[in-house]
């Protein structure tokens, strides 16, 4: 695999976890328990879109066969994308949505940090303006997990079975393959165990604050970074390119 | 399970460094920290301001509405403490 390459699959795996994501908690809007939250949320999915439609442009310019952000977004199947499994696993519970988004956050946050010095100047771009708005959501998801884990016994519980059942999903984000290997040596980019200690010490701390218990070790499932998706994926695309796929390249 | 409201909070924003914080409005929130990203994520997604306060609802003192004659009314009649009796010197801008 070439530089190029390396740089344009790099690019859609972090596009794509922006735009699943966004997804997902768009599943949420006019579902959430109250108006602020409601609005919260919203305006998180929508940095998540703003972020992904950065990724794929750059993405599109980089390999330059003109591919737009929709036809990334809204004509590849399953296969083809790279999103995180942890990002496309169904909402649950207002405690199973919010943890799934603290553990990718934390994780996120020092990847974003480390992207701000990695050698290519697009991402290097995306990256700074991202991780003002990740800093934001980051806070505040730590301070729900704090208030769900030391709120009463019946919210303790549940969050920490929402703890218990992502974690199998995060040790994906640090598992590097050829694409991480080659991105970091070619482009200055992220030392994926160098992030995962800051993360497990992040997570560590607002855990332990909101009086919870960390997962044991354990197997962790991965697959998402190479395109083998969990059995929820099929829906969720089915649900996002419904449009696209039946009448394409309709505008408004 | 049971539902019950969170307490009220009112939400005053700067719009921008040198003017003082407006009411803006208010919202629920279970804690002040709470309320304080509520407060950022209800108001100031157009970019309106440089700096938040929240207070609960229940804290502020307010003026009873039944007593707005005894209050306010005694103003009404007493023109002379407004400082229209004074010719404005020529040149003079802001005053």
């Amino acid at each position: 695999m070439s530089a190029d390459q390396t740089l344009i699959a790099y690019t859609l795996r972090l596009a794509d976890n922006a735009l699943i994501l966004a997804q997902r908690m768009i599943e949420l809007v006019a579902a959430e328990p109250e108006l602020e939250e409601e609005l919260a949320n919203a305006n998180f999915a929508l940095d998540y879109i703003g972020q992904a439609r950065m990724l794929y442009s750059h993405a599109g310019e980089l390999e330059g066969n003109g591919r737009s952000e929709d036809e990334f977004a809204f004509m590849r199947d399953e296969h083809e994308f790279r999103n995180l499994l942890l990002l496309e696993q169904p909402n649950g519970h207002f405690g199973d949505a919010l943890v799934r988004q603290f553990l990718f956050e934390a994780f996120y946050l020092h990847l974003l940090e480390a992207l701000i010095a990695c050698s290519d100047q697009g991402l290097s771009e995306i990256a700074a303006r991202a991780i003002k708005e990740v800093k934001y959501h980051n806070r505040h998801s730590a301070q729900w997990l704090v208030r769900l884990g030391d709120g009463t016994e019946f919210s303790r519980e549940r969050v920490q079975a929402s703890l218990d059942n992502a974690w199998r999903y995060t040790g994906e984000m640090f598992t590097g393959d050829d694409i991480d290997v080659a991105f970091q040596r070619d482009f200055d980019g992220p030392n994926l165990n160098a992030i995962r200690d800051l993360w497990k010490r992040d997570v560590e701390r607002t855990v332990t604050e909101a009086t919870l218990r960390l997962p044991d070790e354990q197997w962790m499932v991965s697959g998402g970074k190479q395109g083998q998706h969990s059995e929820h994926f099929g829906f969720l695309l089915a649900e996002m390119q419904y449009l696209q796929r039946s009448f394409p390249s309709a505008t408004w | 399970m049971s539902k019950q409201e969170w307490p009220l909070y009112e939400v005053f924003i700067r719009s921008k460094a040198g003017l003082s914080h407006r009411h803006a409005g208010s919202l629920h929130a279970a804690d002040d920290q709470m309320a304080l990203s509520n407060a950022r994520d209800t108001y100031t997604r157009r970019s309106e301001g440089v700096s938040l306060w929240v207070v609960r609802s229940d804290r502020i003192v307010a003026s009873d509405p039944t007593e707005t004659s005894a209050f306010f009314e005694p103003a009404e009649d007493k023109i002379y403490r407004h400082p229209t009796f004074y010719e404005i010197p020529e040149g003079v801008e802001n005053l």
